[in-house]
């Protein structure tokens, strides 16, 4: 019995000691936290993707506190109600920041960029870039071992087993930029989403000149410059046989996509347009699946254009 | 008890088919490509231009910057154009491409047969010679030879170590180079003491080329300083810190200069660049390429121009096989299996292999089954399924706190991996990723100007 007293008693003073220093020493090192980092951080999506630039949505709502204005701040997972959110909390301005999309700028597909080698080494895009240039002849293209699918945390990119290249989910994608960076051949870009999430781009990077660009792919831009003369707005540049579009001065024409000789423009997301009865009734193809749309009205090269329209529409069918 | 390195490493199957066949001279072709990053460092700049007639040993391109090399014309003729050519992993490098037209020689080049044995030039202008001729390390790293002759003042110099091991598995290049040039051989490694002031040379041979340690051993007699160290066979002894290890018994720290042992390791095919270049007045643009493989009918050395297409080689060893899987340059253990037959010899190219189809195919791979063969094969002590798996997750500074820079690529963690991992795979991957946030840092962190 006595023996049990002495336990508790000495027990209890230590505890009450201990109590004593804690709560001084609390007192002591106290840190002051700003209450609204935790409520900013709640109305964040919490996916700690570090696409704001910040390392996870904790760090994002202290940078949000700290800073001045919101300029320069955004999430783009959560993108612009979330930031009217954050702004209310901080009685900060919101800073209009146009919502964003990966694009995947390479469309040699199986059909269109024959192989002319076979990889059998590890099953990353990293590794075989730094192997070789690609199983086929063109060595700017994509890959297609998936490493933009594996960085993705929101599942909005998937490869495409038929045409081999990776498709991206825009309901899903939150422009976050992980598949960016995690592309060793540097095909995916973050572009605005623009009007009624209507797009124009050119969905290659070969920087090949023509003749060779041509040879490996048959859906390649050969840098011919049609397109920039084309354009009324001054939006297309050519640089190392490849034509760029500024989605800041592209006001979706289409005008490019359709002086195209090889299909390497691509308008997303617009509405099927008549055919021209008179010129090239068949050429205008809707590609399986990703709501993409080509056109190609050259005659140069119609033969080996023809053989590529009916390929994709022998997969249209078998979808 | 043969001498050898200390750590891991592994015993391929030899395969030495080409062995003991003597070296043949290429035809020339009616093409060459010549590209101008044929070294490691910046690629040279070319100095001809379209329309312009060369002759062999002309300089068409010239070093750019201190790590860089001159590359020399390999054939006579006229220059068609500079374009970029797939080389042998398919990228675009740019290349100067010649139209042959007969073989004619700059006359400043010696020709002849005779051994001149007097070395009449001095270290500093052996070096300024090594240099103009564009000599590299012809064991495959491709070094540029006159950098590695002038090591930092910090360090000095007490050995030149040969390396006549080839312990590639079936590349026979650098043993029939022994036995048919022994002589010259030796006045080269003598030129390459004299360049760097040493007295003593030690020649690593692995006791599979008996007949070359025979060889060998007879004509150093006559060369004062020069030894033959018969070698165990182990792969990869033919790296330099294990070479260093295995011969002079001294190892290289993590992160250390090689020369910081006293060492200085050179190819025994570099020193008859070497004494060609110095004795001769002849810059490297021709090497011996061993062409072979289980089902090439007739396995070959040959002495072929930089920029001959490489399918003419196999052309001459009796042709690609109909079964073919993989064309290797190089050697199976660090050679790259390339995307096509058009890319072009180099100064690197120590051999083309074909391997046959069911024999090239990697096996699938499976889990790790914490065995630690690939520890015990490691030459250079470090844990290669630990590295692959944090290269894997992208755990960088953990790799290099790991030592992934220690890394000699040699293969013999996935060579010995009864899962078939892909172990070299990823750390090669981890140690570039790592060497790029080693390079951003050093940048960061120098003096600004």
């Amino acid at each position: 019995m006595n023996l049990i007293l002495i336990a508790l008693i000495t027990l209890g003073v230590i505890g009450a000691i201990g109590a004593v220093i804690l709560y001084f020493v609390a007192q002591k090192f106290y840190v002051y936290e700003d209450p609204r980092i935790e409520q900013v951080e709640q109305v964040l999506p919490q996916a700690n993707c570090g696409g704001c630039g910040y390392p996870g949505c904790k760090g994002f709502a202290d940078a949000c506190v700290k800073a001045d204005s919101l300029e320069g701040l955004f999430c783009p997972v959560g993108g612009a109600v979330v930031m009217g959110k954050v702004a209310s909390i901080l009685g900060k301005e919101v800073v209009e920041s146009e919502p964003k999309v990966a694009v995947v700028r390479c469309n040699g597909t199986c059909a269109a960029r024959p192989k002319t080698s076979s990889y059998d080494g590890a099953k990353s895009c990293a590794i075989a870039s730094n192997t070789f240039a690609g199983e086929t002849g063109c060595s700017f293209g994509c890959l297609g071992f998936g490493d933009c699918e594996v960085s993705c945390s929101f599942d909005a990119i998937h490869i495409n087993e038929e045409t081999g290249l990776p498709v991206v989910d825009e309901e899903k994608c939150t422009a976050c930029g992980s598949c960016v960076k995690a592309c060793p051949k540097f095909i995916i870009e973050l572009r605005a989403k623009g009007k009624n999430n209507r797009r124009v781009f050119v969905s290659c990077v070969n920087k090949d000149k023509g003749a060779a660009a041509k040879k490996a792919c048959s859906n390649a831009c050969i840098g011919c410059g049609k397109c920039a003369k084309e354009c009324p707005f001054d939006a297309i540049t050519i640089e190392n046989n490849l034509a760029y579009i500024d989605y800041n001065k592209c006001k979706l024409c289409r005008k490019c996509v359709d002086v195209c000789p090889t299909g390497a423009i691509h308008a997303i997301n617009f509405p099927p347009r008549k055919p021209k009865p008179a010129e090239t009734p068949s050429e205008n193809t809707v590609v399986a699946g990703s709501e993409k749309k080509v056109s190609n009205e050259s005659t140069a090269i119609k033969d080996a254009q023809s053989k590529v329209s009916s390929e994709q529409s022998a997969e249209n069918s078998s979808n | 008890m043969l001498k050898t390195f200390r750590l891991g490493g592994v015993h391929p199957a030899e395969n030495k088919l080409s062995a003991n066949k003597k070296i043949e001279q290429m035809e020339l072709p009616s093409q060459v490509s010549i590209p101008l990053g044929q070294h490691i460092g910046a690629p040279a700049t070319a100095l001809v231009k379209k329309g312009d007639t060369v002759k062999v040993g002309t300089l068409i391109a010239q070093a750019t910057g201190f790590v860089s090399a001159n590359i020399h014309s390999s054939v006579s003729g006229t220059v068609a154009k500079i374009d970029n050519v797939p080389d042998a992993s398919g990228n675009n490098r740019p290349s100067i491409i010649i139209d042959v037209q007969g073989d004619e020689w700059e006359e400043t080049i010696d020709r002849s047969e005779t051994i001149e044995k007097e070395i009449k030039l001095d270290s500093k202008q052996i070096i300024d010679k090594i240099k103009e001729c564009g000599i590299v390390g012809l064991g495959g790293a491709t070094f540029p030879t006159h950098v590695k002759l002038m090591p930092p003042p910090a360090f000095k110099a007490e050995v030149i170590v040969i390396n006549g091991v080839e312990c590639e598995p079936y590349l026979t290049s650098d043993h029939e180079l022994m036995l048919e040039k022994a002589e010259q051989i030796m006045i080269g490694v003598q030129i390459l003491m004299k360049a760097v002031n040493v007295n003593k040379a030690v020649i690593g041979i692995e006791n599979n080329k008996k007949d070359a340690i025979e060889l060998m051993s007879n004509v150093a007699a006559s060369y004062e300083g020069i030894t033959v160290q018969p070698l165990k066979v182990k792969y990869p002894q033919g790296g330099e810190k294990q070479l260093i290890d295995a011969v002079i018994s001294r190892q290289v720290a993590s992160g250390a200069l090689p020369i910081s042992t006293g060492a200085v390791v050179q190819n025994v095919g570099t020193a008859y660049a070497v004494y060609e270049a110095v004795q001769k007045n002849k810059p490297l643009f021709e090497r011996v390429v061993t062409v072979t493989g289980k089902s090439v009918k007739n396995p070959i050395n040959v002495l072929a121009r930089v920029g001959t297409p490489m399918n003419m080689l196999i052309e001459k060893a009796g042709g690609l096989p109909e079964d073919t899987g993989k064309v290797i340059s190089g050697g199976p253990m660090m050679g790259k299996a390339m995307p096509n037959t058009n890319s072009v010899v180099v100064k690197g190219c120590s051999g083309i292999l074909v391997i046959k189809d069911l024999e090239a195919r990697r096996k699938e791979m499976s889990d790790c089954i914490r065995c630690a063969k690939c520890l015990s094969a490691c030459p250079m002590g470090l844990n290669p399924t630990y590295l692959m798996r944090v290269s894997e997750l992208a755990m960088y500074d953990e790799a290099e706190s790991n030592h992934i820079m220690d890394c000699i690529e040699c293969g013999s963690c996935s060579f010995t991996c009864p899962s078939n991992r892909t172990l070299l795979d990823y750390i090669r991957l981890g140690k570039g990723k790592v060497g790029a946030i080693i390079r951003a840092r050093a940048a960061a962190n120098a003096p600004k100007k």
